[in-house]
């Protein structure tokens, strides 16, 4: 039953939050798993021209079960059609081969063609209403230029003709959702919108009957077409972040390895129950908490608890969902799984502090919340007025008070935020960013606080060895003989650095990696060393090291720091010259923090921090009033990414840190950072200016109608002159 | 003024080509992948012959 539950869950998830998609769902994989023909998707990072659209087809064409094979150069994306049997894992080596990076993406968590029915929808409306909107502004032009009687109606119920058509198939995204928002009780910016279309039409087709002199079809038609163009904007901004999103999100199919009657089973990690055996080879991260039967092996806790330094695990050792297992395999019985394992635990963490994050007003809520009760008055005062003065005569009062209506209509309003935002997240997409919440530029402008996690945010989580220059020759290079051998991370790291130097690695033979302690060897008949320091007989020191052993001779220790991350120094710099308060939170241990912090200049750091912590700095921070930006990584970040004003975490975060913040940054180079508030400031300003453009139209215009001077051409002209003014204005951005 | 008649109807139809061609393009995902069919554009490959 409860099986049965989570994955209701879990689907409505996905439809709630495009990240969530996210979410392992049984149901998903079982229907992977099936045999069928095999529908694969790339990912192909650097794809970027003609050349490379004709290699990879042709690379996936040339394997003899492949069908087709089709990139989208927009999307970076390939999708393959192949006879079942086809590994994605075949396919990406053949493209690694010819020099393309590609990475295997779960084609059910890419709902891209849903998404983008929507777009075409809009679009498809916005394609009728601009017909229509230029075949009866040519009949208008004839009207406005002078025809008379006959010939004047024959073009009103020609252009009637098209409008109303029209107007009932590309208004339906208004009408809906003013509906909407008059059942709520509210008083949307789509009711004036829709009151004005509605009301320019009927009023139009009263007048063309009764011969009147004014038509609005146009500006009901153009009012369409304008506020349309917004709504596509809009949407394609969240379209594309959407598209990022899952794409991140496909990257990571969750599964794990079952151990059951001596056989090992590949199994979603949604079916995996409490008592069961799983194995977790080295590099893979922990699917559910339980604890070691078998194997030894050091754990990265750093997505964790923010800890740098490996921990041992063994026999015994609890282990926690989301670690990372780094040298020797292990056999884990499951404690728990679901909703009960420590994941879920702070998954609720993190529904606690987004419910405590007030609901944020974006500046076109508060804008539409203050106008459209007044372009109601106005246009109701202007028909009351008139009624009053002209003595009871209701067409000419109504006549008036929908050209109030039209002139006051926000089509400019309409496009003011959309314009900019979709500038601005394009530049901020060309740097690296992308913004997954059209008010996250808002929030971002308005930030005065920022506060960085230290391990895999600051820092890249790995590691660097500070002292190889004081090691002798031979040391070195036996050192590098055995860090060569091993894939932990320190090792590696050592390899590299010695590579660096141009150390040639000694002739050590006999090596053999003891999971969980270290690499052994025989040098010139005598015992080598490298690893932890109780395995060699060495004192374990406050810093991450590994230690070398040679023959019987002391132990050495080489000292491991962790490298920077590229631009946090600049960014760090940036916000420091910009005025903000800068905080360095971790969970590592206060030595390291501290010195990441003075290398850094920055005045407050928090060391040692848990989670519940984490979050509850940034409450107190938001409490005393300021705005804060949280940047992190790791899960223990995530409640306070999502409590906090406004957060960025870097590609490499886990899921529930990328879903819980409202920035991701793309690349590996921190530097972009500090420019995504200027642009955001920048943009916020001329969000500011356009609402300034359209309000100075209304005071223009306003009088003129209410007056009964407003005719459909001023109508006409005024609108569209507003909403390029707008448009151009948003273009302004750099 | 009686050409009109023929004008009106003329420009209506023209429009209306237009707008089918639209429809037709947003039908068929003319619109998937702007960039990737910007650069296809030079790739020799199908000069000769159409695509089997």
């Amino acid at each position: 039953m409860s099986a049965i539950f989570e994955q209701e869950d879990m689907r409505m998830q996905a439809s709630a939050c495009p990240a969530c998609v996210a979410a392992p769902s049984a149901e998903r994989l079982a229907a992977a798993a099936a045999p069928k023909d095999a529908r694969l998707m790339l990912s192909l990072p650097t794809a970027h021209c003609a050349t490379c659209i004709v290699d990879v087809e042709h690379e996936l064409e040339r394997h003899p079960q492949v069908r087709s094979a089709r990139v989208n150069l927009t999307l970076r994306r390939v999708s393959v059609d192949a006879e079942p049997g086809v590994e994605a894992a075949d396919l990406v080596a053949r493209l690694t081969r010819i020099g393309y990076e590609a990475h295997e993406l779960d084609p059910d968590v890419l709902s891209a063609t849903q998404a983008d029915k929507r777009g075409r929808d809009i679009l498809m409306r916005i394609g009728v209403s601009g017909f229509a909107m230029m075949n009866i502004m040519l009949l208008s032009v004839a009207v406005w230029s002078g025809a008379e009687a006959a010939t004047r109606d024959l073009f009103h119920w020609i252009s009637a003709a098209i409008a109303l058509p029209t107007v009932v198939f590309a208004g339906q995204p208004f009408f809906s959702s003013a509906w909407a928002s008059l059942k709520g009780g509210r008083l949307g910016m789509d009711v004036p919108i829709s009151l004005a279309i509605i009301l320019a039409s009927s009023i139009s087709v009263y007048e063309t009957a009764h011969s009147g002199h004014h038509a609005y079809f146009d500006a009901a038609v153009m009012l369409t077409f304008f506020l349309l163009i917004g709504r596509y904007l809009d949407y394609r901004t969240r379209a594309v972040a959407r598209s990022a999103a899952e794409e991140l999100a496909a990257l990571e199919v969750p599964r794990a390895q079952l151990l059951r009657d001596g056989q090992e089973l590949t199994v979603p990690v949604g079916e995996l129950v409490p008592g069961d055996l799983i194995r977790i080879r080295p590099g893979a991260r922990v699917p559910a908490d339980g604890e070691v039967t078998e194997g030894t092996s050091e754990m990265d806790r750093a997505l964790l608890t923010g800890e740098s330094l490996p921990v041992w695990a063994g026999p015994g050792s609890a282990l926690s969902t989301g670690e990372v297992n780094l040298t020797g395999p292990l056999v884990l019985r499951v404690t728990a799984a679901g909703r009960a394992s420590s994941l879920h635990r702070m998954a609720d963490l993190v529904a606690a502090a987004e419910s405590a994050k007030n609901r944020y007003t974006s500046l076109a809520e508060r804008m539409a919340s203050f106008y459209s009760p007044f372009v109601h008055l106005t246009a109701f005062a202007a028909f009351l007025g008139w009624l009053q003065v002209s003595g009871g005569d209701v067409r000419l009062a109504i006549n008036i008070a929908a050209a109030v209506l039209i002139i006051t209509c926000p089509c400019a309003l309409g496009l003011a935020v959309p314009a900019v935002v979709t500038s601005a997240s394009g530049k901020l997409f060309r740097k690296g960013m992308l913004i997954k919440d059209g008010t996250a530029l808002e929030r971002l402008a308005e930030v005065d606080t920022v506060l960085f996690d230290k391990t895999g945010t600051l820092t890249m989580g790995a590691p660097e060895p500070q002292n190889i220059a004081d090691l002798a020759e031979g040391d070195l290079a036996v050192a590098a003989a055995l860090a060569e051998a091993s894939g932990h991370p320190l090792a590696l790291a050592l390899a590299e650095a010695a590579r660096g130097l141009a150390v040639v690695p000694a002739a050590v033979s006999d090596l053999r990696e003891v999971p969980g302690y270290g690499i052994e060897g025989l040098w010139q008949g005598e015992r080598v060393r490298l690893g932890r320091a109780d395995w060699v007989g060495a004192a374990p020191g406050e810093m991450t090291a590994t230690h070398l052993q040679v023959g019987t001779r002391a132990p050495i220790s080489i000292a491991f720091a962790d490298r920077l991350r590229p631009g946090a120094e600049e960014a760090v710099r940036a916000f420091l010259a910009a005025g903000k308060t800068v905080h360095l939170v971790s969970g590592d241990t206060s030595g390291a923090v501290s010195a990441l912090a003075a290398r850094l200049g920055i005045a407050h750091w928090h060391a040692g921090c848990l989670p519940a912590e984490k979050a509850a700095l940034v409450a107190a921070l938001s409490a005393s009033g300021a705005r804060v930006l949280m940047v992190g990584d790791g899960l223990n970040d995530t409640a306070a990414l999502a409590g906090a004003h406004v957060s960025i975490s870097p590609a490499s975060a886990l899921d529930a840190a990328r879903t819980a913040s409202d920035i991701v940054l793309l690349g590996a180079d921190l530097g972009p950072v500090a420019d995504a508030v200027r642009v955001a400031v920048q943009a916020r300003r001329r969000i500011k200016q356009n609402f300034a453009i359209s309000l100075i139209y209304n005071v223009v215009a306003v009088p003129i109608a209410i007056l009964g001077f407003a005719t459909p051409l001023a109508a006409a002209l005024a609108m569209s002159l507003s909403s390029v003014t707008v448009s151009l204005n948003s273009l302004r951005l750099k | 003024m009686d050409a009109l008649v023929y004008l009106i109807p003329t420009s209506l139809a023209l429009g209306g080509i237009g707008l089918l061609a639209f429809v037709w393009s947003l039908r068929h995902r003319q619109y998937e992948d702007p960039k990737g069919d910007a650069e296809r554009i030079l790739n020799a490959e199908w000069d000769d012959h159409p695509k089997p």
